[in-house]
């Protein structure tokens, strides 16, 4: 895929002046938040299940190696093949070499983000293949030659005007004049032309929610059914999973299961949960007859040990970017790689490097409804707080931002200064305002005015009114909304 | 085992050893290794909801409430003997074809097919036309309503998605309160640490909402889950 992180700030501006994705992008908010509160207040054990699910994971990243290790025994004494990759290209190099071998012509695909990060299909098309996305938004974008703009729901940023284009484009053998206005007509045709798919497959690749090392089972969840048939009807199965997908025992995966859809769609459960062990075996009328699983590392084993490790705890609900302000604004192309949103912010820079992503964790307001929200209680911003001290110390700042930051930093330094200077700024805001409440412009703060007015400083500076013994941070914290409001 | 594959294998988890390394001892190899086996040989069973440890009665009825809650229909009946007119009469209500698809399952094909001579049953794996399936659960779980089913001669998976309506039997003495009854059943049925190809947990029929978050049925799977819940 073209990786557009370097244009994020032109990306993210294209954005919020269009208006078919600020259509879809008030569906996520309006529809992911309230699900997942709802879940959550059905299971008064929600939060300590999300501890135990941290603590499954810390445990199995302790001791990876091993968790891995007995994962490839069992699936080969169940007759299932282990393909090990360092690299995004040997996993393209052995995927490619396993439906070489079966003479494989069509195959078909449940969802994988893996195989986006890995760019999977392009490799496998320029071999000569047919491959084709079964989820019904994977197969939209894939119609559209675009990628996916949220980990669980891909087209989540086209509206159904754009799927009724992509479709008439798409389906010629298809009368013009057919119904096409509601989503039940357009999955109906979806089903139809994926059914024929599923049918013809030579080779099925699915990605995996988790990888078992009790069984060597691997799992997928989905709602439609599509990772079922893609890798129930063709004669070999491929599964494409990275190392930290594995968990120890079957407990442990339904351990996470219950925090997973939960925190993703707001479902108790995903329709379908598979677990799927080796090939079908020698009385089974149904099933693939061959198992490969590609483990993939792509990086990243060189987190282990480092203050990155938590993100590795990530099971990719997509909580995070369904709660995410900046997310909700401008929806995942802006990001411009695989994996947008906070969790995003964080894989970005860690698999493209400080250089090229390291600008993304600045588009973030920290008000920390990510961290809030993650079933995995990953620490997201203090990693992009991590991230943003490296950018820093690559110097690539522009002059005025960094003359004021030293400014500020000599003056907080010095207290009695630095209140004085704060009285000086609340009064002079104070008359800016002109007893109007809020200013509509201000020198040096031009990008902040240009899109909202500016509050005035109500009383005096906060030591002031602290002093005083007033507590107006408290009082407006308590009132709800206030942070929903801002990020509108 | 192919040679890059093995030296990215060597690499991988040469890796991950030395990334342990900077936060614990890993000269205790032995120890690391032992906390694994007994993990994997005695899984601990974690924290299960409340709302699943009721009396059998109540999870019988949660259980179906939670299915219907995710748009399966449900029907009791009292004894096995009634379950093939009650399918037959149930194919009818939705207009179906008098067909049915299903493996070779022992309490299946126990039940009394012959009192129902305009129904066709075929036997095997599903096909791509096929209208109606049947299947027999392994558990039922009343924690989220949701039905665990394994592949093999006695019920093939394809029947749990190729057929447009996938009608489930579970017995009322399967329904057990959280999803870990099915590993405990898998286990003993099984052997330790040994599982069937496919182990599908079904929480209602196959739906999208990719378009616009519009909630649609029949996606890819079936339009239509229908459980029959007897005893």
């Amino acid at each position: 895929m073209k990786i557009t992180t370097d244009t994020f700030k032109d990306n993210a501006r294209g954005a919020l002046v269009n208006p078919g994705l600020q259509q879809s992008m008030a569906g996520v908010k309006r529809y992911y938040v309230p699900a997942r509160a709802t879940a959550m207040a059905k299971l008064p054990e929600f939060d300590a299940l999300r501890d135990q699910a941290r603590d499954i994971k810390n445990h199995t990243l302790e001791h990876l190696d091993l968790y891995l290790e007995e994962f490839e025994r069992k699936v080969v004494e169940n007759g299932g093949k282990v393909h090990w990759a360092t690299t995004a290209a040997e996993a393209r190099g052995a995927i490619l070499d396993i439906c070489q071998a079966a003479g494989a012509k069509i195959i078909t695909k449940g969802k994988s983000m893996v195989s986006e990060e890995i760019a999977l299909n392009a490799h496998l098309e320029s071999a000569g293949l047919s491959v084709v996305e079964t989820d019904l938004g994977e197969y939209i974008i894939q119609l559209r030659h675009e990628t996916p703009s949220h980990i669980i729901a891909p087209a989540v940023h086209l509206t159904r005007a754009d799927v009724v284009e992509t479709f008439t484009k798409a389906h010629p053998h298809l009368p013009a004049d057919r119904p096409m206005d509601t989503p039940e007509v357009l999955v109906a045709e979806a089903r139809g032309i994926l059914r024929e798919k599923f049918l013809a497959a030579d080779v099925g690749i699915t990605g995996a929610n988790f990888l078992i090392a009790e069984t060597g089972s691997t799992v997928i969840v989905t709602n439609e059914g599509n990772g079922d048939l893609t890798q129930s009807l063709p004669k070999v199965h491929v599964v494409l999973a990275t190392i930290e997908k594995i968990v120890p025992t079957l407990e442990d995966a339904t351990a996470i299961l219950r925090v997973l859809a939960r925190s993703a769609t707001g479902q108790e459960m995903s329709n379908y949960t598979t677990f799927s062990t080796g090939p079908k075996r020698p009385d089974d009328p149904d099933g693939p007859e061959a198992f490969h699983v590609v483990i993939l590392d792509g990086g990243r084993s060189e987190l282990i040990g480092t203050e990155l490790q938590d993100s590795l705890r990530c099971i990719r609900c997509g909580a995070c970017m369904n709660h995410c302000p900046v997310y909700q604004a401008i929806g995942g192309h802006a990001y411009g790689w695989v994996y947008p949103g906070p969790i995003g912010a964080v894989m970005t820079p860690t698999h493209l490097g400080v250089e090229k992503a390291g600008h993304l964790p600045n588009a973030s307001t920290f008000c920390g409804r990510c961290e809030e929200v993650c079933p995995m209680r990953i620490p997201l911003p203090r990693m992009m707080r991590h991230f943003r001290e490296e950018e820093f110390k690559l110097g690539k700042q522009s002059g005025l931002p960094k003359l004021a930051l030293r400014l500020w930093a000599w003056a907080a330094a010095r207290p009695a200064l630095y209140h004085f200077g704060a009285r000086l700024g609340v009064g002079a805001l104070k008359v800016w305002g002109m007893g109007r409440g809020r200013l509509t412009t201000l020198p040096l703060a031009g990008g902040w005015t240009a899109h909202r007015d500016l509050a005035v400083p109500e009383g005096g500076t906060f030591q002031a009114q602290w002093a005083a013994g007033k507590r107006p941070i408290a009082a407006k914290a308590a009132s709800p909304g206030t942070s929903e409001s801002r990020a509108a | 085992m192919s040679g890059p594959s093995t030296i990215a294998r060597d690499r991988i988890l040469g890796k991950i050893r030395s990334g342990l390394a900077r936060g614990q001892d890993m000269s205790q190899d032995s120890a690391r290794r032992l906390t694994v086996q007994r993990r994997l040989g005695h899984p601990p069973r974690g924290i299960v909801p409340e709302r699943s440890l009721l009396p059998h009665v109540q999870l019988v009825e949660t259980f179906a409430e939670r299915m219907i809650a995710q748009r399966a229909t449900v029907e009791r009946v009292p004894a096995l003997e009634q379950v093939p007119a009650r399918i037959a009469e149930f194919l009818r209500g939705q207009n179906l074809p008098a067909l049915l698809r299903l493996g070779d399952d022992a309490l299946l094909n126990a039940l009394p097919w012959s009192s129902e001579s305009t129904l066709t049953l075929e036997h095997g794996r599903a096909q791509g036309l096929d209208t109606a399936g049947l299947s027999h659960a392994l558990v039922g779980a009343a924690e989220t309503g949701t039905l665990a089913l394994i592949s093999g001669r006695a019920n093939p998976t394809t029947i749990n998605f190729l057929p447009d309506t996938h009608i489930v039997l579970v017995e009322a003495k399967d329904i057990a309160g959280p999803f870990e009854e099915a590993w405990v059943r898998l286990r003993s049925q099984f052997g330790a640490r040994q599982m069937p190809r496919t182990v599908n947990w079904v929480s209602g029929p196959s739906r999208t909402a990719d378009i616009e978050q519009t909630m649609v049925q029949g996606a890819h799977g079936p339009r239509r889950l229908h459980v029959v819940i007897v005893g």
